[in-house]
């Protein structure tokens, strides 16, 4: 299972499915981390974690923990 | 000449409508980073009225301004990016949009303020908002830079598919205000958005209206006393455990999620009806993003990405952020010193100089020392928070706010935070007053309490004339590799990493139970970069300091009254007769000049000392002794640190009048260093050695003497609870180390005499 946590900086693909629930699952489709949309890996912060993300036209950060949740298909 | 000028608004007043009467409201509402306050304040010049929702720290935010001779208020409500309260913030929204919040008004309009270079996400708040029942007008912020990154907005078509007059805005260049206050005067004559919204499945739609029905059903109804307006029916329907399950399930006394999960379950048996709402809001968004905006077809490269591949980079971003914060820590700790030292002895002149118009007594006493020196002591506090205020208003409204959370965070994580706690941790190395109050860029109450519970913990610039009292008078002055390194130094250094040593697992403890709940999602916009305005920098750094001084000021205001009562009663008129008469005996004596000035000084330290014993704190000392004596103490210090209360500085005055010294001392003076090296316990051992210099020190280190940090954990906590909670842990813990350090060293034989 390819998840967004997994890409290298400058790698993107389409979310095809969340995991998870709760709080987090509500927030990110909120953020528009929806089934569908394409998402990028901008870069990764100095200490390994969080990542940022492009989404929806906007950057986005979020923990490995929770990109972890997203699922992609290229 | 006179300016008759000035009776001319009320003819203007007299001249109105009657229909005019009523004050409209009209609520403020925007994703955070829209540049919602800096409309707000085009909107309604810089009198506003601020304040605190009851019972949580929300800022209340109210602006008056004229809509063509009508009257409004205007109430700026926390940024937020959906109705899907989760957060006091989000709730504070949610209750003032419904008009379910105690002491507001219902509002009249909504003004949503979105962002022209990010419609995307930013009409996923305005797709909620349409559907609340009330007039809308969107304001279309930050048009001018949509316009740079060639994005061509067909207002007119957007307003025709949103269902709400969209106006362009320039909120920093007040470039469309006026035409957004007429529309906002038309809105608030006109209908609500109705039709051309979201599609949502039709089980959906019709679970939540047969919930609606059943939750307005006659006898419901009763019960509750309210209504249920739609909007909190779809959010009762959709968020699963969220607010509004929460509060209503209280309003009801249970009984309501069976209910819901029994409508949840009809939508869809085990999906999700957030990822129901996500995708139908988004596909709307689509469609209407689609019809009304036009953008490039390969994105730009903005200014903005080019700064962030140098600012948030492996290497230079972390440089960078490491040199700012070194600028900042610099600024509130090294550049706030003058001023501080300035407002000290300005106010210990005018305490002086009020002090001779008085007579000596009681009165004269509590305008010296409570009311001037509790003055002073509050003063003393603003210029480090006014600095570092500033600073953090301009890395706030650049955008570099977010960065330093997103380079932090991992560090931080580790002890359950997030990387929003490292500026307020950082600062509190300064002083934990200004650190506190800037834990309210921390978006998660949790994550907000335990940073504030132990930001004390760092050891602030309060500490450091008591560590280097006790450092220098009783560390010796042992150099390591060749001279380069001290052990006064090391020691020194030790007791900084004592106290985020301390404060990793007391974070990581309160987490696990006192603020325990789930993980908050760090789920953090990184907006684009902007120059800073001075409007906003300057209101925030203004309000802030106001703020401070009106209302932590009347605590630690009375704090200081409080203990200078403590230190003064019971004045006993013996021990002044007794002195008075030696003093007289001194004058009529046969010393002159600089002897018998040094004499009578020497008796008045004296009776200063003999004063305090007798006071209150000086009873105090003599039944904590056998509490204190495990550290190695006698009763005059477990005095000295009990009377530092207000603030641990004050100490080493304490330490000077107890010891018979008079309070005129400093942390360099010589002379009281030699006093403490001859103080003995009563058989003839000496009193300070290194063990019990030692076990002061990290006493000092660890626990929270501040009067005025306890009174801003009041302040920003709104409650009691949590300022008893940190004096009573702090104090546990400095009792505690001190313990352990004084038996480990007496055991390991520094009890000797100290060098």
């Amino acid at each position: 299972m390819l998840t967004l946590s997994s890409l290298k900086p400058g790698e993107g693909g389409v979310v095809s499915a969340l995991h998870g629930g709760g709080a987090v699952h509500q927030r990110l489709q909120e953020m528009g981390v929806i089934e569908g949309a394409a998402v990028e890996v901008v870069r990764i912060a100095p200490f390994g974690d969080p990542i940022e993300i492009l989404v929806q036209g906007y950057h986005l950060s979020l923990r490995k923990a929770e990109a972890a949740l997203v699922e992609l298909e290229l | 000449m006179w300016n008759w000028n000035c009776d001319g608004p009320m003819r203007v007043n007299d001249q109105e409508p009657e229909d005019k009467q009523r004050t409209l409201a009209i609520a403020v509402v925007g994703n955070p980073n829209v540049g919602k306050t800096t409309l707000f304040n085009a909107l309604t010049g810089l009198a506003h009225v601020t304040g605190n929702y009851p019972g949580v720290t929300v800022e209340r935010k109210v602006g008056a301004l004229q809509l063509n001779g009508t009257a409004a208020d205007l109430v700026d409500l926390p940024g937020t990016y959906s109705l899907a309260a989760r957060s006091p913030d989000e709730m504070i929204v949610v209750d003032v949009l419904l008009g379910q919040q105690e002491g507001e008004t219902p509002v009249d309009a909504v003004l949503a303020v979105v962002d022209a270079t990010n419609l995307d996400r930013n009409l996923y708040l305005v797709s909620q908002l349409r559907e609340l029942g009330k007039p809308l007008v969107v304001a279309l912020n930050m048009i001018d830079l949509a316009r740079r990154r060639g994005i061509a907005i067909d207002v007119s078509r957007l307003s025709k598919d949103l269902g709400a007059q969209v106006v362009p805005v320039c909120a920093y260049k007040r470039e469309g205000v006026e035409e957004l206050k007429r529309e906002l005067l038309r809105a608030t004559r006109g209908p609500a958005p109705s039709g051309g919204g979201p599609d949502y499945p039709p089980a959906l739609v019709a679970e939540a209206g047969a919930l609606e029905t059943t939750l307005n059903a006659q006898d419901a109804r009763r019960k509750l006393g309210r209504e249920v307006p739609f909007l909190e029916v779809f959010r009762l329907l959709i968020d699963r455990d969220g607010y509004a399950e929460h509060r209503l399930e209280e309003e009801m006394n249970g009984g309501l999620r069976p209910l819901l999960d029994e409508h949840r379950e009809r939508v869809t048996p085990n999906g999700s009806l957030a990822a129901i709402e996500a995708r139908s809001r988004y596909a709307w968004i689509r469609n209407v993003v689609a019809a009304g905006v036009r953008k490039p077809a390969t994105p730009v490269t903005t200014v903005s990405d080019r700064l962030d591949s140098v600012l948030t980079h492996r290497v230079f971003g972390t440089f960078i952020f490491a040199g700012i914060m070194a600028t900042v820590f610099q600024a509130i700790f090294a550049w706030a010193s003058p001023l501080m030292d300035g407002i000290d002895t300005a106010c210990g002149a005018m305490g002086e100089w009020a002090g001779g118009l008085l007579p000596e007594g009681p009165l004269q006493s509590l305008v010296v020392d409570g009311v001037f020196g509790g003055v002073g002591s509050v003063l003393v506090f603003l210029p480090q928070i006014l600095i570092l205020m500033l600073f953090i208003a301009l890395l706030e409204d650049c955008g570099y706010m977010a960065r330093a959370a997103f380079l932090m965070d991992r560090l931080l994580s580790r002890c359950g935070l997030s990387g929003q706690s490292f500026i307020p941790m950082l600062s509190s190395f300064a002083c934990a007053i200004p650190g506190i109050m800037a834990t309210r860029t921390i978006s998660n109450r949790r994550d907000r309490f335990t940073t504030i519970l132990v930001a004390p913990l760092m050891s602030c610039s309060a500490r450091l004339p008591v560590y280097t009292l006790l450092i220098t008078a009783f560390i010796p002055e042992t150099h390591y590799l060749g001279g380069l390194v001290g052990l006064r130094g090391l020691t020194l250094l030790a007791l900084y990493a004592l106290g985020i040593l301390v404060a990793v697992p007391v974070a990581w403890l309160l987490k696990k139970t006192l603020l325990r709940g789930e993980t908050p999602p760090f789920l953090l916009e990184l907006p684009s970069y902007k120059l800073p305005q001075w409007r906003t920098v300057g209101r925030k750094v203004y309000v802030q300091g106001l703020e401070f001084l009106r209302r932590a000021g009347t605590i630690i205001f009375a704090i200081a009254v409080l203990v200078w009562a403590l230190a003064y009663f019971p004045h006993s008129d013996a021990i002044t007769e007794d002195y008075a008469a030696q003093r007289a005996a001194i004058e009529s004596g046969q010393l002159t000049g600089e002897e018998r000035d040094s004499a009578l000084e020497e008796l008045n330290r004296k009776e200063n000392g003999e004063h305090l014993q007798n006071s209150l704190f000086g009873r105090m000392g003599h039944w904590v002794e056998p509490v204190v004596r495990p550290l190695g103490w006698d009763w005059r210090i477990g005095m000295a640190a009990i009377a530092s209360f207000p603030a641990r500085e004050v100490v080493i005055a304490t330490l000077g009048t107890t010891f018979f010294l008079g309070s005129d001392v400093d942390e360099s003076s010589d002379s009281l260093k030699q006093v403490l090296h001859a103080a003995e316990w009563p058989d003839g051992r000496p009193l300070f050695t290194a063990p019990v210099a030692l076990s002061l020190i990290v006493f000092f280190a660890l626990c929270c003497q501040c009067g005025a940090t306890l009174a801003i954990i009041r302040r920003e906590t709104q409650s009691f609870r949590w300022p008893l909670f940190t004096f009573a842990y702090m104090t546990l813990l400095a009792y505690l180390g001190a313990f352990l350090v004084y038996q480990t060293t007496t055991l390991l034989g520094w009890g000797g005499p100290a060098a």
